[in-house]
């Protein structure tokens, strides 16, 4: 329906797989068709995905080079922008240490299940009309479940390995996923109350006529500070706190098992990014109706958007100490989830006209 | 090597605090049931921020500090030993290599102890050139103290970055006058060497003194005003004047007790006494406290340095001269203290008429102030006691010697 309604040309590469890939299920109905689909579908947001994070690296670390008056990587590649790979190649050559009484299995298990959620939640992001690996109808719901999913896996590794500063960090990790999970549903149910749906596509469509972030102002602040909670994002990484107890949960790791909890990092402060857009920031709607930009650079300018706001808060914000921060979770964020959630019942009987 | 412990004294808890747990702190535990167990933590030697070497022993409840023994030794160089096979003017270098955030200041304190023992003074435009590098040291000292303390709180090496930039227009500053950037090795008895002031000393000073007070704003802007920052530095850590004076603290770590003692003020030396600045102190004792009286004494030390460079016009052209032979008379002895930027630098010399001294001891503050950190952190979270101990500012290559 909305595809319809936006020029052919206008389609990003993304449009353009998927809609190869339809007119593969027109000429081969049945199983191939759908097969092949499903793994280009899984190969292109998983390469995405992981591309992505290693490009977010490059931007996390040039845009921190800017706060604190310094260049930043600027040697590898043009402006520094192959950095990335080598830093990644030096990781995967790098040996793997494992502590000798650390839980081995869990040990390295830990950096896997972590690193999974974000991917998985890109698959059901709408980057542009058609370019969605899964429209489901619980889009939002399955983000916010799988993305919880990283934390068993941050608690693994702080438990395995052996460690007592690991072992606070992810008991700490815990008791934040468990503070600000409340919040941060409690946020997107106000959009979900506007939309009247749970799927992603649907609810970028309810925002033809105004993005929610506008009625949802309090929804939307809250919404990126639980979400930023929940990532552990800077100034909420008390689980990986440097200079409280060293490097948290991932004290222990080495080479690419750390990698793999950086590129979880960078990846999932992406999905917030892209899932605050979709919610908040009207998806890959233009702005000013201006078409000529695709829809999916629409998307993209958005999100890193959003992830240019959490640099910058990364860089400019003081870390809370553990008992401020839970506190901050129960009494303010709660409440005010609560009270938007009013707010958007209230405005829903009043302007019924907002939702498209 | 056998590393030295102390676990701190003065009077009175924290009001916060829990009475301490166990008494031998390598005891282990107790385990009741029902009762969390303590944990013994080593925070150090190689911990992000510890300052370099720094060990604290830490008995946790859950994040709670029960117990904290400060170990140290780890950088011991045994420079006082060394500096006894140094001439009076060769072991100047050693001292260098004691807080070497602030070299000038040792340089001094260990040459005005050398000319007391040779009964001679500098002229005065060596003693103005002498303040004006201390103070300059001072600043560029407090704004590593300050940048480093942000980022103790946690802001990820911003105020880091920004402090060690502002520091090295500094350090240019120095380079241009002795030719070093962090070991001057710069006084001389009776004067300085190289004797010869550079070119435009003056421009590049006032620059420096021109930018200060944006600077300090900044800082104010960036982290003082920021309520995350004031929920991590009101309130913590609080030292009172009397503990502060029981454990003989000096510095900021003292007059953000309220305690108005400076050594420029209290035994004036060089020609502190001429000079107009102020003593900062606040009353609150508190993490915060300690954090304002460096930034304060910054704009305080711009006001001196600017008095230096106007008093460099008018005095008079006399550099002075290096005695031919550095001896001092056998059995005299001298102690000088100046005021670093960390607190109350202290030198004691014994001469025994050769060109070496027979015994030399350095009062360090960084050593003394950190023994008021077990009073300061006991009760508080570990977070706390990391703001705790920036707030303290040490330097591991002083506290060690």
């Amino acid at each position: 329906m909305i595809a319809a309604a936006l020029p052919a040309r206008s389609c990003g590469s993304a449009d353009f797989i998927c809609g190869a890939g339809s007119r593969l299920h027109d000429t081969f109905p049945g199983g191939t068709g759908d097969v092949v689909i499903a793994v280009i579908k899984v190969l292109l947001v998983a390469n995405f995905a992981l591309i992505n994070a290693g490009v977010m690296v490059l931007v996390w670390r040039r845009m921190m080079a800017f706060f604190q008056d310094r260049l930043g990587p600027n040697r590898v590649g043009v402006m520094g922008s192959l950095q990335w790979v080598a830093d990644g190649i030096k990781l995967i050559l790098k040996e793997i240490i494992i502590p000798r009484r650390a839980d081995r299995t869990f040990f390295l298990l830990a950096p896997i299940i972590v690193v999974f959620p974000f991917i998985l939640a890109y698959a059901v992001i709408p980057f542009s009309p058609t370019g969605i690996a899964a429209d489901m109808s619980i889009g939002i719901l399955f983000v916010l479940a799988v993305t919880a999913l990283a934390f068993p896996g941050v608690f693994m590794a702080g438990w395995s390995s052996n460690n007592k500063y690991a072992m606070i960090g992810g008991m700490r990790a815990v008791a934040q996923i468990i503070t600000f999970e409340v919040p941060l549903l409690l946020s997107a149910l106000g959009v979900v109350l506007f939309a009247g749906s749970l799927s992603m596509t649907h609810i970028v469509g309810a925002q033809q006529n105004v993005w929610f972030v506008v009625p949802q102002a309090i929804g939307a602040a809250v919404f990126l500070m639980a979400a930023m909670a929940e990532n552990a994002a800077h100034p909420f990484d008390l689980p990986e706190a440097e200079s409280e107890i060293v490097s948290g949960y991932s004290t222990e790791y080495s080479g690419m098992a750390f990698g793999l909890f950086y590129l979880a990092e960078f990846g999932s402060t992406f999905t917030i990014g892209a899932v605050f857009t979709t919610l908040f920031l009207g998806g890959y709607r233009p702005l000013f109706g201006i078409t000529v930009i695709p829809p999916v650079l629409w998307f993209l300018a958005k999100a890193y958007l959003v992830f240019a706001v959490m640099v910058w808060a990364r860089f400019s914000l003081p870390r809370f100490r553990v008992d401020q921060f839970l506190s901050f979770g129960w009494k303010v964020l709660m409440p005010l989830a609560f009270l938007n959630l009013l707010v958007a019942a209230a405005e829903l009987a009043i302007f019924p006209h907002l939702v498209a | 090597m056998r590393l030295l412990r102390f676990r701190g004294g003065g009077g009175g808890d924290v009001a916060t605090a829990p009475a301490p747990i166990d008494d031998e702190p390598r005891r282990p535990a107790p385990v009741q049931p029902g009762k969390s167990a303590l944990v013994k933590v080593n925070f150090g030697p190689h911990h992000p921020s510890t300052h370099g070497v720094l060990h604290l022993f830490l008995t946790l409840d859950g994040e709670i500090v029960v117990d904290c023994e400060v170990v140290f030794g780890y950088l011991h160089r045994a420079i006082e030993k060394l500096a006894e096979q140094r001439t009076y003017v060769g072991g100047q270098a050693l001292c260098d290599r004691l807080d070497y955030v602030s070299a000038m200041t040792n340089n001094h304190a260990w040459m005005l102890t050398v000319e007391r023992l040779l009964d001679i003074e500098p002229p005065p435009r060596v003693q103005v050139v002498r303040v004006m590098m201390d103070e300059l040291s001072r600043i560029a000292s407090h704004w590593i103290g300050t940048g480093v303390y942000g980022q103790d709180v946690g802001v990820l090496v911003t105020s880091v970055m920004w402090a060690f930039n502002w520091r090295e227009e500094i350090l240019d500053v120095f380079d241009d006058f002795c030719g070093q950037r962090m070991t001057y090795n710069y006084y001389r008895p009776g004067t300085v060497y190289p004797q010869r002031l550079p070119d435009d000393y003056e421009r590049k000073i006032r620059a420096i003194c021109d930018r200060t007070p944006g600077r300090v704003e900044q800082m104010h802007r960036f982290l003082t005003r920021n309520q995350i920052f004031r929920l991590r530095a009101v309130g913590v850590g609080v030292l009172s004047a009397d503990d502060a004076l029981s454990l003989s603290c000096t510095g900021p770590t003292l007059r953000g007790s309220g305690v108005a003692y400076d050594v420029r003020r209290a035994r004036p030396y060089a020609i502190y006494s001429d000079l107009d600045f102020d003593v900062i102190t606040r009353d609150a004792g508190d993490c915060m406290a300690r954090y304002e009286v460096r930034l304060d004494e910054i704009l305080q030390s711009r006001r001196i340095v600017l008095q230096c460079l106007d008093l460099l016009k008018e005095v008079s052209p006399d550099m002075g001269r290096e005695p031919k032979q550095v001896k001092p008379a056998a059995g005299r002895e001298a102690y000088v203290e100046v005021e670093g930027p960390k607190g109350a630098v202290g030198c004691y010399m014994k001469a025994n008429g050769t060109p070496n001294p027979e015994r030399m001891k350095w009062r360090s503050p960084s050593f003394i102030n950190l023994g008021a950190l077990p009073l300061m952190s006991r009760g508080w979270k570990i977070a706390d006691l990391i703001s705790i101990f920036g707030s303290i500012d040490i330097n591991m290559g002083e506290v060690d010697r």
